[in-house]
């Protein structure tokens, strides 16, 4: 059996052919220019994984939010339910680039950490 | 008046690298000046990942990469300006800016980099019917109030046009809980990068209605609810497809234009198509010294490219500096051109200058449709130069193509980008 799949780890966006026996076992992944391309069309036909950014609270700095991002992948279906607990995340500047500011989000096994540097600012 | 060697206005990627660049190869006094409070430009504002991998070999989110160069930044001795606006551009290299420490200002740059980047469509650009409530908003302008203040700007959203920062707002509105109740395109194809469709629309059920543009909207003060249609070939409303939905709030994401209106005041030409200035291989827009990367050129959709054009545009601006070639002899040429012919929207460069040849010459381009199975036909005078066969080609992918210096060497008038679509005939 053959699925067709744009990979979606980078913007390249790679469009990939998958062959697959009867019983579902991966037989050749080809269309990809590198590794990661293989690697997620198998993830993806198992269990399809991704990496979640949002925002969380600052304090005294130039903007209310800071972006953040988790040190890895997590089940698609999980998303809603790690997003309700970042929510509750609050933050003082100054924050560092790759801050952790909350471990094993959810029992995941996956952290939350700052995406930049943000520093203290007098907001007038 | 002070002088500086080289000028960038705008401090985003493309300004970032251009500036690195120029100091590395020996200028030293390098000037950056942005009119927002920080530099980085709109990757400060676009938290998603998917930036850096092919220049990192890692997958940021956009603040991230800007953090990546204003890191490289710190070990310059660049001057930087923020919250300075630059007002007005002349053809000498004089520009004019604002700020409020310095007040009014006029500096000199021996070389200048434009890097302004791009600006969104508005509604008042492609022209909606129906009555003005508020709820209306560029996607762009929704993502910076949602990512940097923390304002939702409603909860039941309805987005016309399948670019990626609508795509991206889909996914950002619906994890934080919002509704979004469909996509418009007016187009028979996405214009989003397939990454985006997936992970933004597709995992979240988002119905896209591609053919599709709006036909009404509703509300007094505040939109409830808007109004679509299929459209025909012409992209004219089909009468009877109509289709409502409850929304208060839409969002528009029809597309960007280059920020030109300092580069018009230089007196640069545009190009009609990119709507950037007309640029050599050597990123030289039609006034000498004037350099121009990033967005300002032409709307890139991959940040890894414009760092990378950046660079180039900053490497070309130190040389013109340190060379000084108001005092060189100029060997008076006329540039080659490069031509967009069938099916390809524009290829940057669009000059050539065939004294200047580099080792190896990329070229960027757009396709203006969909293609599988295709082929890229490049010619050199007339005469065949190369073929490349693609698998896939899309309005929304921006293709490169380097050709080696023997391969251009010799060309005498132009040179031009075709392309062969699958079962065409000659
Ligand atoms: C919403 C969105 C999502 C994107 N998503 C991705 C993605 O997932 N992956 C990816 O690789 N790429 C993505 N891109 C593309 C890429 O990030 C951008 O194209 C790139 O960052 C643009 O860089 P730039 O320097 O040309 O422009 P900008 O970053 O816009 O920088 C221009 C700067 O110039 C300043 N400026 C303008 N006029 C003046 C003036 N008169 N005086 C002083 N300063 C001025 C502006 O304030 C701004 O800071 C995305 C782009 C957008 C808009
Ligand atoms: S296969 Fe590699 S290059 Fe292609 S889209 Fe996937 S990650 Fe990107």
């Amino acid at each position: 059996m053959k699925t067709e799949m744009i990979c979606i780890v980078c913007p390249m966006s790679c469009h990939m052919e998958i062959e697959q026996a009867e019983d579902g076992t991966i037989l050749s992944v080809i269309g990809n220019s590198c590794n990661r391309g293989d690697s997620y069309a198998r993830k993806e036909l198992t269990m399809p994984m991704r990496m979640l950014t949002t925002t969380v609270a600052i304090e005294g700095s130039l903007h209310r939010r800071l972006p953040v991002i988790l040190t890895g992948e997590i089940p698609k279906e999980k998303q809603e339910e790690v997003m309700k607990e970042i929510s509750k995340i609050c933050v003082k500047a100054p924050v560092l680039y790759q801050q952790i500011l909350k471990q094993d989000i959810c029992d995941l096994g996956v952290a939350v950490m700052a995406s930049r540097s943000m520093d203290c600012y007098e907001n007038e | 008046m002070q002088e500086y060697d080289v000028i960038i206005i705008g401090g985003g990627s493309a300004g970032l690298a251009a500036a690195i660049e120029a100091y590395k190869n020996g200028c030293e006094k390098v000037l950056i000046l942005e009119r927002e409070k920080e530099l980085g430009g709109i990757l400060l504002q676009c938290i998603h990942n998917g930036f850096g991998l092919h220049l990192f070999h890692e997958e940021l989110a956009g603040p991230s990469y800007a953090e990546r160069y204003l890191m490289l930044l710190k070990e310059t001795k660049i001057e930087t300006k923020t919250d300075t606006m630059v007002i007005h551009l002349s053809k000498d290299k004089i520009l004019e800016y604002v700020n409020p420490k310095e007040g009014y200002v006029k500096v000199k740059g021996k070389a200048i980099v434009l890097a302004m980047g791009c600006r969104e469509r508005t509604r008042g650009a492609i022209s909606l019917p129906g009555s003005r409530p508020s709820g209306i908003w560029t996607a762009g302008t929704a993502q910076r109030y949602l990512n940097m203040e923390g304002y939702m700007v409603g909860k039941r959203v309805f987005i016309l046009g399948s670019g990626d920062i609508g795509l991206i707002m889909a996914r950002r509105m619906t994890l934080e809980g919002a509704t979004v109740v469909g996509v418009a395109e007016i187009m028979p194809y996405s214009n989003g990068l397939p990454r985006n469709m997936k992970q933004c629309l597709e995992d979240f059920h988002i119905p896209l209605y591609l053919s599709h543009t709006i036909t009404n909207l509703y509300g007094k003060d505040r939109l409830s609810g808007v109004q679509i249609s299929q459209v025909d070939e012409r992209l004219q409303a089909i009468k009877g497809t109509e289709k409502e939905f409850d929304a208060d709030t839409l969002l528009l994401s029809v597309g960007l234009i280059p920020e030109n209106a300092l580069s018009l005041e230089a007196g640069i030409l545009l190009n009609n198509r990119t709507k950037g200035p007309l640029v050599t291989q050597s990123y030289e827009t039609t006034v000498p010294g004037i350099f121009a990367c990033g967005n300002v050129l032409h709307v890139h959709d991959l940040v890894d490219f414009v760092s990378e054009e950046g660079k180039k545009a900053g490497y070309f601006a130190a040389k013109y500096c340190i060379d000084n070639p108001d005092l060189m002899e100029e060997t008076i040429q006329e540039p080659i051109t490069v031509e967009a012919a069938k099916g390809i929207i524009y290829v940057i460069p669009n000059q050539l200058y065939v004294n200047k040849l580099l080792e190896k010459q990329d070229f960027l381009f757009r396709v203006n449709t969909p293609l599988q199975e295709a082929t890229i036909i490049i010619e050199k005078d007339g005469m065949l130069l190369k073929t490349i066969q693609k698998k896939h080609l899309a309005p929304s992918e921006m293709e490169k193509v380097t050709l080696k210096k023997e391969e251009l060497e010799g060309i005498r008038g132009r040179l031009s980008f075709r392309i062969f679509a699958k079962g065409e005939t000659v």
